[in-house]
């Protein structure tokens, strides 16, 4: 009998940035595409979509998104399965997951996972206050909380009760804009002096410019395939051998603690213990760091290293060839941050990655990756974790 | 005997000197602060409008008290810069400290002494037995042109004060109110600021109403000016009420506690009351208080009242003094001011 | 235009400060919530308004620069967690001060503000904020 292994044999995404002539639906074309022609497949061999999307019916005024998709790929005539997966920030770490499970059951042999998003078409504080309706949006949102202010208080605590420097913090996106020089889908190809990361203008107190995500157009997609087709088709691929998802309070309040990204931690222990690897096993890790800190608490709640102790990897470790590579992508700030696409643009690097493909920043005999999506403040935290061949 | 048996009250923390606001409008500073004997005025923050300052006065109020909310049959709101043009700031008061479902309640206007006929309506209320307890508060946050002289003095606060017949701590002795057809100060339905006949509001206005209030209240009363420990008037500047306080035969000692405007401006509909409020601050029992407000258009409402024994028990220190509000302060430029009191015109990025 | 519905459906909670408390295990809520997240289907039916006190102190903040435009007036405003006496975590704006005078751990207390309001003609938000005690 066949296990019921699931494997990614394309990927494909769209350049990440300030995308001004593409729109949603172009975009998400584009990316399904690139991914459906680097997998050899073609439209009969596909038996579903899951299409993630964080905030068109806000940003957009377009909901309905897995009509749009299929539609606008041209599959509507075959009437393939096309839905929508919303879970904010995190919304492609979970349409991957659903994707995953579909073939785990037996239902799908190949399904398509997209993420897309088109957040420039507004701009200044409009975007601000769609964008924080990832918060609560009745008891944060309402009284001028916004996902920087959030992640600036949880900032502040951190920081207060492990002595922690903002120098640490800064080596996040110092990290992020130097892998991004490299990537040429990157939404920054600057490089970025620990100077420059320190003096950047105030978003929301402790956190500056250069600790927050940049607004981003862009989409990305794979496809996934079972063992059967994999053995019908005599394919080798990249394996998924962890999925895990886990939930935290809607508000950052309503936690015990509020530098501890809880659904990460439990959605890591379920992902390494599923995929029965160590922590030492992974070659790099992708992060959600939409804002510095969450880098080193993700470290932390990933059990890279203890809690507050994070500000021992950020230096030097998180390096390519460091002890841990975080986000050789370039991660949100420098690959960019179009909510919906985030967690499959993961799966694209870790694809480039474990391939040997990612050119200039491939990593050294990269065996396993870890990618890490979280939906808004840590409500929501998708693990995969997955292993070349 | 109906009267007072709670107050409270609430000033801005934002102030701005009269010398700023001459640096912007070519004023001499020395001159306009002296004309107007006026050292500084309060500020509203985008945040604060009549609601919130009429909710956080009456919350003092309450708390310096045990009264049951739900024992509240009546509020009455005074005011020229309610926040609705339709819609009553009352309800807002009422929901916010936990009134019932049944009361009284109406939004007054009759220019600064819309709060002191709020206090008049609820002790007839009091007094007839309709209600065991009722609450009138009076605040502004007035409204000046840029550039008119009411600028210097067009400030925010207001005061609450609970008037029922148990733990009564000032008695009310009596109330008179004198009321003319007067265009001395007025603004129209839809107008940002108000128009006034500069020194015509003086004479025919403010003096004429606030010396016939004053007058008749002490013949009403048979008392005399040396009767009263304190006398506090309505004072849309520094010097009227000293003036009038001395046409009526009142010394500084009687009113210098009473006298906000120097440090917070007129505070319009808030004005007399919270006078009347940094006199409770500080009254023992047995003093004499006359207060006499007055609104434009024009009319002045007079209250002969007593301090009784109940304001030895009375806890003053469960809420903020007027004292504490005029130190506690933060002085603004007149760019935030004009940021605060959207007097700059906005694109779509500001609310 | 602003819902009306939604807000006036919220107002006794965002005037007064009413949270909930379960009645199984005593936990104090704010927001309010109708099960109990340690008691769950033991709290249905047992969890009843309760007024907090408005005071407590502050977990943590953040000094805002960046902001919706119904807080641009306002900025930089401070943003916090505030650990209520009673127990819940809420977030809100502390007023009223220099953002250099706050810190992790100071007292405060509520006050009432007006929070959004929906242009020059729309219906105003009222609803808590907080000061340095």
């Amino acid at each position: 009998m066949l296990s019921n292994n699931v494997y990614i044999i394309g990927a494909g995404e769209t350049k990440y940035g300030e995308l001004w002539d593409k729109s949603l639906r172009n975009l998400a074309v584009e990316a399904g595409l690139k991914a459906i022609e680097n997998a050899g497949i073609y439209s009969k061999d596909i038996d579903a979509i899951y299409g993630a999307n964080g905030l068109a019916g806000t940003i957009n005024e377009q909901e309905n998104i897995g009509a749009l998709i299929a539609d606008f790929s041209g599959l509507s005539n075959e009437g393939i399965p096309s839905i929508r997966v919303e879970a904010s920030t995190a919304s492609g770490g979970a349409a991957l997951r659903e994707a995953y499970l579909s073939i785990k059951s037996g239902e799908y042999n190949v399904v398509v996972v997209g993420g897309v998003e088109k957040m420039t078409d507004i701009h200044g504080s409009d975007i601000i206050e769609k964008m924080s309706s990832i918060l609560d949006r009745e008891w944060e949102a309402f009284y001028g909380a916004t996902p920087a202010a959030m992640a600036a208080i949880i900032a502040r605590k951190y920081m207060h009760d492990f002595n922690v420097e903002k120098e640490a913090l800064a080596m996040v996106p110092v990290n992020d804009h130097l892998n991004a020089s490299k990537n040429l889908n990157a939404q920054y190809h600057n490089k970025l002096t620990l100077k420059q990361a320190m003096d950047a203008i105030p978003v929301a107190e402790p956190l500056n410019l250069m600790d927050c995500s940049p607004v981003s157009d862009g989409a990305a997609a794979v496809v996934l395939a079972s063992e059967e087709y994999m053995k019908r088709n005599k394919k080798e691929g990249i394996k998924i051998i962890g999925s895990a998802i886990a939930q935290d309070y809607l508000s950052v309040g309503s936690r015990d603690s509020i530098y501890t990204l809880k659904s990460t931690k439990l959605a890591a222990e379920k992902a390494f213990r599923r995929a029965n690897v160590k922590r030492d096993d992974i070659s790099f890790v992708e992060l959600h760091d939409s804002f510095s800190i969450y880098a080193l608490l993700e470290l932390e709640d990933l059990g890279f290293v203890e809690k507050g102790k994070a500000k021992e990897l950020v230096y030097d470790e998180i390096k390519t060839g460091g002890r841990i590579p975080v986000n050789p992508s370039g991660g949100l700030k420098a690959k960019g941050d179009p909510y919906g696409a985030v967690g499959v643009g993961q799966v694209v690097e870790a694809y480039l990655q474990l391939n040997e493909k990612a050119g200039e920043r491939q990593i050294k005999n990269a065996k396993y990756a870890l990618l890490h999506n979280m939906a808004g403040t840590g409500t929501s935290s998708v693990i995969h974790i997955l292993e070349g061949y | 005997m109906s009267g007072i048996v709670s107050y409270g009250s609430y000033i801005p923390v934002y102030r701005i000197k009269p010398e700023e606001i001459a640096r912007i409008w070519g004023d001499e500073p020395e001159k306009m602060r002296d004309n107007l004997f006026i050292f500084s005025k309060s500020v509203p923050s985008p945040d604060e409008d009549v609601a919130t300052i009429s909710v956080e006065a009456a919350r003092n109020a309450l708390s310096r008290c045990d009264i049951n909310p739900q024992d509240i049959g009546a509020i009455y709101v005074g005011s020229e810069s309610h926040p609705y043009a339709v819609k009553p700031t009352g309800t807002i008061v009422a929901a916010s400290i936990g009134m019932p479902l049944q009361y009284f309640a109406a939004d007054y206007e009759f220019a600064c002494k819309a709060g002191t006929a709020g206090m008049q309506n609820v002790k007839a209320m009091v007094d007839s037995n309709y209600i065991k307890y009722g609450i009138a508060i009076g605040a502004d946050t007035s409204q000046g042109a840029p550039g008119d002289a009411l600028e210097y003095t067009a400030s925010a606060g207001g005061t609450a004060v609970i008037i029922g017949k148990e733990k009564v701590i000032v008695e009310i002795n009596h109330t008179l109110s004198v009321s003319t057809d007067t265009p001395d100060f007025w603004r129209r339905e839809g107008e940002p600021y108000p128009k006034h006949g500069e020194r015509f509001t003086g004479e025919p206005g403010y003096f004429k109403h606030i010396i016939a209030a004053g007058k008749a209240m002490m013949e009403k009363m048979d008392t005399k000016p040396s009767d009263y420990d304190y006398a506090v008037f309505h004072q849309p500047n520094g010097k009227f009420p000293m003036r009038a306080a001395k046409m009526l035969g009142f010394t500084e000692e009687q009113y210098k506690t009473g006298l906000l405007t120097p440090y917070i401006g007129n505070t319009y509909s808030g004005s007399t009351m919270t006078g009347l409020s940094a006199i409770l601050d500080e009254a023992k029992p047995g003093d004499k208080i006359l207060a006499v407000s007055f609104g434009s258009g024009a009319g002045s409402d007079a209250f002969d009242m007593t301090v009784t024994d109940e304001m030895k028990k009375y806890k003053r220190d469960r809420a903020p003094t007027i004292k504490k509000m005029i130190e506690k302060i933060m002085y603004i430029d007149y760019g935030t001011y004009s940021k605060f009191r959207k007097i700059i015109i906005t694109g779509d990025s500001v609310e | 235009m602003t819902e009306l519905s939604r807000i006036w459906r919220e107002t006794e909670y965002r005037y007064n400060l009413i949270g909930y408390k379960c009645k199984n295990c005593n936990r104090t809520y704010f927001p309010p919530r109708d099960i109990c997240p340690y008691c769950h289907r033991e709290s249905i039916g047992k969890m009843e308004k309760f007024k907090l006190s408005g005071n407590g102190e502050i977990t943590s903040y953040s000094i805002v620069h960046e902001s919706s435009s119904a807080f641009k007036r306002q900025v930089p405003y401070v943003m916090a967690l505030i650990k209520l006496n009673e127990g819940p975590v809420i977030t809100a704006q502390i007023v009223d001060c220099d953002p250099d005078n706050v810190e992790i751990g100071k007292k405060v207390h509520m006050a009432f503000r007006k929070i959004r309001e929906d242009g020059t003609n729309g219906i105003i938000e009222y609803g808590y904020k907080f000061k340095l005690a």
